[in-house]
């Protein structure tokens, strides 16, 4: 065979995808071309992904070199250090960098990899606002660090997370800001981003989600930023690491098919066929990369086509994602969206902080979520990899390779496994025998009495599951644990369990209650969700930042959907009391909106009906003119006051209920509560504000005022039951907002005051409201004080522009747009 | 035949885990935005009794409806659960957050 004469191959960039196509080039074709490399960076060939433990001080340089010198020397390589490629010339086949080297090639293969995006706001040039993707940007943040001051990162997906650790561990104070809801959101579901903030915040760092950046402050230095709700936030380094794009503008300018990336088909050949790319900056299928797999995997395929082999392929996989930050375990990879025809496997193990999730279709898995113990990750993706059908092991599928191929364990088994001196509740320090023996000892037979004779499970109630497994295991067919009702689909917990671990576990968030109580879904479902949102609300009034995703659409929107998709709007009538200028501006309101229906509700108010939701700010913008607020006629809270005229007006009036019933609603508008709440007080016993059939009610007498509980008029009716007598208005005010406060602390939602008490016991309720001072004090405090978040008129909200988005269409379609 | 797209927003346009309506020619369309920032759109219009389904609280990749609870596919737009019944679903492209929908089947509807 005829020695042939080398062909030139010039490779724009030095990153790793040509570094890894040119060791598999000189191994499948040595000596077929003589190379040349342009690099802007004054560097050789380094390993990009370990610039984060270069950062955070566990490598250093020298140590994530790919190619040394001597590499290019023994290749007989050509490497033109710190030069940037300018331009292309396709007709001459040259190509020219910024320090004037003109060099002619036979084939081309471009490998410019990508930019960071930066964020277009004032103060991105700044001195100290940096961003993160080569060396120079890492030795400029160590620089930074040695200052111990404070940084902020811009960005909480991998990158962003992993120089957030590697500051800190710097020595810097760090702030990350995020714009989503939850960290790593193109990576990692909801839950498992609950984790991963948990974990970052206990490294000392910590983390705004929802964090819209405004403006970077500072005059010629970066001094911090202002977030689009006026925080400012004091730093001097800002990284910003939001992602990257594709850096084609080089190939764009030679006339290449330029999309997002450089557009190369499955052999990496770009729409000129002496030209190649490949790496972050090329487009494969629609697809852009920039995770080292399939970077490879395009080097693999690039160095083929070189070598002569047309047949290689690019063909598109899943990577999974891991973050390299010590101590933080997580994996994901796959499809792991909820959808028709999925199922997903859900493992939560609250104590020990792991979330697994496992989505299959069809019997195979498509995606995996793991965090906390990510060892069966790779044995994970194989099987997805494979398509493997996982039937057969699908019960113990989510515990990993090591559990199949047995017969699974009678969860009995594992606990009658235990030593005696085995700890079972963790909070009072109770072991496996001291539970058992005080069974037999005793003679108990049902939970409550265990927990009051142990002390186990009475605290934050974790080891519930187990205590009851001891209990079976020792009573055998004499234990039948209480059934209870699960709150939806979603969990095993009754509402009662899921309120008292809120407060226990102290859980403040949605995703931590999931988390934490071990919701078998993602994300809920519409029975679960708004009555978590209603339990947070409740027990967290200034910390819980009420979901509104959450809520009903009634309560989203603040008015009543009606059968048509249109709304009724109902205004506040203060204990059913009007005038003339609030009557005039409803009838002005009626004119100008042609609103259909006007209708008078037993509330004592005034209804509009069929109001178009797009209307809906501009007829509260007038109504809230005339000094109107909203009715609440939607909410699962306070409706209304219905009053009597009372002693002002009617012969027979002892008090005067008008004025008590106006009290009463400007004192309790806005609370939230379990389900609607509505009142009535009547100035005498004939009662003709019908407050005997209320949730709540007062019957005036002259001796003072007999408060009534526990009524209902719908779809059952009940007469009220007593509550108890008091002198004053002071002390029926009081009363009833501690009534009140004891049913939005204790009830499951949606469930009335009747309801409620019937379960509680009518004598407990007394007992603690009227007879126990210090418990009526305690409930009344929590009621006010949960007053100074409620009380906010969602009405002029939402005029002065909150939630604007809800009232308009997202677009308008023309029919000559649909038609075309 | 060619998708004729029509621009209809931005992903950030829609909350997570939630929706917003498209009003064209051949009636409402709902669009949503799942927790795992996915895309879909459907007539807004129940299976049931017709309640505006871009209204309801959205859990997975289904919604509630707001009147009677009906929950339905935003995948497939069928009733799930016991209920039978399904809506029309709507081609949607999201590109690079840029959302599109592809009314041409509801067009010819129309034009018929």
């Amino acid at each position: 065979m005829a020695e042939r004469t080398p062909e030139k191959l010039v490779i724009v960039g030095n990153g790793m995808a040509p570094g890894r196509m040119l060791e598999e080039l000189f191994e499948k074709a040595p000596g077929r071309y003589d190379v040349t490399i342009f690099n802007a960076e004054p560097r050789v060939n380094y390993d990009r992904i370990m610039l984060s433990p270069v950062l955070s001080g566990e490598k250093d340089y020298e140590q994530i070199i790919i190619h040394g010198d001597g590499w290019y020397i023994k290749h007989g390589i050509t490497l033109y250090k710190g030069h940037k490629i300018i331009a292309i010339d396709r007709n001459a086949k040259t190509v020219t960098s910024d320090h004037g080297v003109t060099e002619s090639y036979d084939k081309l293969v471009i490998a410019t990899g990508s930019v960071p995006f930066i964020i277009p706001v004032p103060g991105k040039d700044l001195r100290g606002v940096i961003t993160y993707r080569d060396l120079d940007d890492v030795q400029a943040m160590l620089l930074a660090a040695q200052s111990r001051e404070k940084a902020i990162v811009i960005g909480g997906g991998l990158l962003g997370l992993e120089a957030a650790a590697g500051l800190k561990a710097r020595g810097m104070d760090v702030t990350v800001l995020h714009v989503m809801p939850t960290l790593m959101e193109r990576q990692l579901d909801p839950a498992a981003g609950y984790l991963l903030q948990k974990a970052v915040e206990e490294r000392g760092i910590k983390v705004l989600t929802k964090a819209n950046t405004k403006r970077i402050v500072g005059e010629e230095r970066v001094e911090g930023i202002e977030l689009e709700d006026g925080r400012i936030i004091p730093a001097t380094l800002v990284v910003m690491a939001v992602g990257i794009r594709p850096n084609a503008g080089l190939a764009k300018d030679a006339g290449l098919a330029v999309n997002r990336g450089i557009v190369v088909d499955a052999g990496m050949q770009t729409s000129d066929g002496d030209i190649m790319a490949l790496g972050e900056c090329a487009e494969v299928g629609g697809m852009v990369y920039g995770l080292v797999a399939p970077l490879y995997e395009m080097a693999r395929v690039a160095a083929s086509h070189l070598a002569g082999d047309r047949k290689a392929a690019f063909v598109h996989s899943d990577t999974p994602t891991k973050l390299k930050v010590t101590g933080i375990n997580l994996y994901s990879v796959g499809d792991f969206a909820d959808g028709d025809g999925r199922e997903e496997i859900v493992l939560r193990d609250a104590t020990a902080g792991i979330y697994k999730r496992l989505v299959l279709k069809d019997n195979r898995i498509i995606g995996s979520v793991l965090y906390g113990d990510t060892a069966d990750g790779a044995w994970f993706n194989d099987l997805l990899k494979r398509g493997t059908d996982i039937s057969e092991m699908r019960d113990t599928l989510i515990f990993g390779q090591a559990y199949q191929g047995g017969a699974p364990l009678d969860p009995t088994a594992a606990v009658a496994a235990l030593p005696d001196d085995a700890e079972i509740c963790g909070c009072n320090g109770v072991c496996k025998g001291k539970i058992v023996s005080t069974i037999t000892g005793k003679g108990l037979t049902s939970l409550d009495e265990v927990r009051a004779h142990t002390k186990a499970s009475a605290s934050c109630g974790s080891c519930t599951g187990l205590v009851e497994q001891l209990m079976s295991l020792t009573l055998g067919n004499n234990y039948n644990p209480a059934a209870v009702q699960p709150m939806c689909n979603c969990t095993d917990l009754g509402h009662d369990d899921v309120r008292r671990l809120i407060k226990a576990k102290g859980l403040k968030t949605i995703p931590a209650v999931m988390q934490e109580l071990e919701w078998k879904t993602s994300c809920g479902c519409a029975k679960c969700r708004p009555a978590l949102n209603y339990y947070l609300v409740c027990d967290w009034p200034d910390e819980y930042a009420d979901d509104y995703q959450s809520r009903f659409i009634n309560e989203r929107v603040h008015a009543n959907i009606q059968k048509d998709g249109t709304y009724s709007v109902v205004p506040r009538m203060w204990g059913g009391v009007t005038s003339s200028k609030e009557l005039r501006a409803i009838a002005d309101v009626v004119d100008k909106f042609n609103v259909p229906m006007v209708k008078v509700t037993g509330g004592q108010r005034i209804d509009l009906l069929g109001i178009e939701k797009e209307d809906l700010p501009a007829v509260w913008a007038d109504l809230g003119k005339a000094g109107f607020v909203s009715g609440q006629a939607y909410a699962k809270g306070l409706r209304t006051v219905k009053t009597c005229v009372g002693s002002e007006w009617c012969r027979f009036g002892t008090q005067d209920s008008t004025g008590l019933g106006i009290r009463i609603e400007k004192f309790m508008w806005g609370s939230w509560t379990p389900a609607k709440v509505k009142m009535a007080v009547s100035g005498c016993p004939r009662n003709c504000a019908e407050a005997t059939c209320k949730d709540v009610g007062v019957i005036c007498v002259d001796s003072g005022f007999e408060i009534h509980f526990a009524g209902a008029a719908g779809l059952d009716i009940k007469g009220t039951e007593v509550l108890g007598l008091v002198k004053t208005e002071d002390e029926a005010l009081e009363h009833i907002v501690a009534l009140t406060q004891m049913y939005r602390e204790q009830a499951r939602y949606l469930e009335r005051i009747y309801k409620w008490a019937k379960r509680i016991g009518l004598d407990e309720i007394r007992r603690q409201i009227m007879d126990d001072a210090e418990k009526r004090k305690g409930y009344f405090e929590r009621f006010v004080f949960s007053q100074k978040f409620a009380q906010v008129d969602p009405w002029s909200e939402r005029v002065s522009g909150k939630d604007k988005h809800e009232f308009r269409p997202m677009a308008t379609v023309a029919f000559n747009q649909a038609a075309e | 035949m060619m998708m004729n797209w029509i621009a209809i927003g931005d992903i950030s346009d829609i909350p997570l885990r939630g929706a917003r309506c498209v009003k064209t020619p051949v009636g409402k369309i709902a669009v949503f935005r799942t927790a795992e920032n996915e895309v879909f759109a459907i007539e807004d219009h129940c299976p049931h009794k017709g309640g505006p389904l871009s209204q309801g609280i959205v859990h997975g990749t289904a919604v509630t409806c707001p009147l009677h609870n009906w929950v339905i596919s935003l995948e497939t737009g069928k009733a799930l659960g016991a209920d039978e019944g399904a809506v029309r679903t709507v081609p949607v492209k999201n590109d690079n957050g840029a959302l599109f929908i592809a009314l041409e089947n509801l067009a010819l509807a129309a034009a018929e």
